[in-house]
């Protein structure tokens, strides 16, 4: 596993920023003082004409955004998870979402992976915000692959969308020459009948290991990445609960309002089916190295195994 | 400005304010105060010097405006659809259910509305993306936005103002309708705005002061704001929040409470007379 290649999704959406810049003239890109984390410093060193510095006031940096979209322009808003979608929530809600703006906002530093910043920064909450406002497309990215993939999706679809990055540096599993990507599409990564693990952003990686371990000893789970939690691969979920029998679905997010209670919802009312969810339990973060918190709040390929192993009873 | 000219935008404001009692008789709800304290500018804008097609309402070129007090939707509401964005005669929908002239301005189903608004704060920011996308898209139009002075009590306007200097949007015109009233009283007594004028130079912008139902004025400041390159300009403008209708002036009452239908004849002979009275002039 020495020579996994680590790339944060953050980086590969400044990286992807840029490559789609130098496609398309009509993308620009606005952030609150924080360039140099949320990487949009990358289009900004590439294109510094169309990079637009709103200084640290993320309420007025969305709706100005909004106003921009309306011109006919594709703006990406960037600030940490926190304060895009947490502080400039009622932006984005009535600015953005209650007029359908085309207007694509990359939240980075997602969940408590962002470390010894602590629990003000580590944003826990921003799927539960953004999945509650009508039209809005929320994805969260496992790789570096899928992130790129992703930040050419949102440009390419007309409305609202909400996309979360991470700070810290995550293996790259998907093939990029060969990988396809659509939003409200999952995928299946390891087959399995036993029970289904569904994850997304950085805990999709533990859930591969996740998988691997548990086949090893004995269990047959299947391993699905979503990517998109809204809109949800209904198919797909309800395929694999069908299947399966049990899910246990996983996210860095806090276990309130996000992918597990997302897919909770569809299970209840088209196909009940026993879920555990793995994310943070309704608490705050707190200061440390990021994979020294993944581990103690659960966050971890051990912690699958062991709710995996818990819940079919070996 | 002609004296003919002036004569069609008093009678044509006389018009506007018709269509904010009818609008909010009709909707049993909605804002007339800010609505008739605007509804000078409202006609002004619209019929003077806003660059906009009717017939085409989303013609790209066009002049943009943003209602940030949003609230005075009825107000907008009676200045489009005089000037023909819809039917004159659709105004006392106004809320209805499945009515397109919802309570606050909708960019989606209203013609004519540039961007949907309602919660303070917000409209000069998307006008200030409207601004800057302007420059940058190489667009000749300009942009003008509204806002309650009770409105400036929320501190994205001062971001939003900040931004605007920041980014030289000369091509912005931010008017403040200073009608001194709010929900809960004087705007001096709530959360004191005041010095508006003060406080607006302090952040860069070109500042004129205007009475708010004086169209030579509004046309000086307007030619002023056109002539001004470098900073944006705001218009702060004196006004009379319940302008034109005699119990609906200066009361803080009439923020949001619509007329019933004794209150509604009251209006409506009061705005026929002074419109009788424009048009023998």
């Amino acid at each position: 596993m020495a020579d996994v290649k680590k790339i944060a999704t953050r980086d590969s959406y400044g990286a992807a920023l840029a490559a789609l810049g130098a496609e398309h003239e009509d993308l620009i890109v606005f952030d609150a003082d924080l360039a140099g984390a949320t990487k949009t410093g990358t289009f900004r060193k590439a294109f510094p004409q169309r990079h637009f510095n709103c200084g640290i006031a993320e309420g007025n940096m969305i709706a100005v955004a909004a106003g921009a979209a309306s011109m006919g322009l594709v703006p990406f808003a960037s600030s940490f998870a926190m304060f895009a979608a947490g502080r400039a929530f009622e932006q984005v809600r009535n600015s953005i979402g209650y007029p359908h703006l085309n207007v694509k906002i990359g939240a980075t530093h997602g969940g408590i992976s962002v470390g010894e910043d602590g629990a003000s920064h580590q944003c826990c909450e921003d799927f539960a915000l953004m999945r509650s406002i009508p039209g809005m497309v929320v994805m969260a990215p496992a790789d570096d692959v899928e992130a790129k993939a992703a930040v050419k999706a949102a440009y390419e679809h007309q409305g609202p969308v909400y996309l979360r990055f991470g700070r810290l540096a995550v293996p790259v599993f998907h093939d990029e020459a060969s990988f396809k990507f659509e939003i409200g599409k999952g995928e299946v990564l390891q087959d399995g009948s036993d029970v289904a693990i569904i994850a997304n952003g950085l805990l999709v990686n533990e859930a591969i290991e996740a998988g691997k371990a548990l086949k090893e000893a004995g269990i047959s789970a299947r391993v699905i990445n979503l990517c998109t939690i809204k809109p949800l691969d209904e198919e797909l979920v309800l395929k694999a609960a069908k299947e399966c029998g049990k899910v246990i679905t996983c996210e860095e997010h806090s276990v309130i309002g996000g992918l597990g209670e997302a897919v909770c919802a569809l299970l209840s009312e088209k196909c009940p089916t026993p879920v555990r969810r793995i994310g943070v339990n309704d608490e705050f973060g707190h200061s440390g190295p990021a994979a020294a918190l993944l581990k103690q709040f659960g966050l971890s390929a051990e912690h699958i195994v062991e709710v995996a192993k818990d819940f079919c009873g070996k | 400005m002609t004296a003919t000219e002036k004569k069609q935008l008093m009678a044509t404001a006389c018009k506007v304010r018709m269509g904010v009692i009818e609008g909010t008789h009709g909707a049993k709800a909605g804002h007339p105060g800010g609505s008739l304290s605007a509804a000078d500018l409202f006609t002004y804008l619209y019929f003077k010097e806003l660059n906009i097609d009717p017939q085409v309402p989303k013609w790209e070129e066009r002049d943009r405006f943003v209602l940030s007090k949003g609230h005075t939707a009825p107000g907008l509401y009676a200045a489009l659809a005089n000037r023909g964005f819809f039917p004159v005669e659709d105004l006392p929908t106004l809320r209805h259910i499945d009515s397109y002239l919802q309570g606050h301005p909708n960019m989606n189903t209203v013609p004519g509305v540039d961007m949907s608004t309602g919660s303070l704060g917000q409209g000069i920011s998307a006008a200030c993306g409207m601004a800057l996308a302007a420059k940058h898209q190489g667009k000749a139009c300009r942009v003008y936005t509204l806002l309650g002075d009770g409105e400036i009590q929320e501190g994205q306007v001062w971001e939003a103002m900040m931004f605007a200097h920041h980014y030289k949007l000369d091509n912005l015109c931010a008017v403040i309708d200073n009608n001194g009233l709010q929900i809960d009283g004087r705007i001096d007594d709530v959360m004191s705005p005041y010095p508006i004028t003060d406080k607006l130079r302090a952040f860069g912008w070109n500042v004129v002061e205007i009475d708010g139902h004086n169209f030579d004025q509004m046309e000086t400041a307007f030619a002023q704001a056109r002539g001004t390159k470098g900073v944006p300009t705001a218009i702060v403008m004196k006004t009379l929040k319940g302008k034109g209708v005699s119990y609906m002036e200066g009361q803080a009452g009439w923020h949001g409470k619509a007329p019933n239908d004794e209150e509604y004849n009251i209006a409506m002979d009061e705005l026929r007379a002074q419109l009788a009275e424009v048009e023998a002039m």
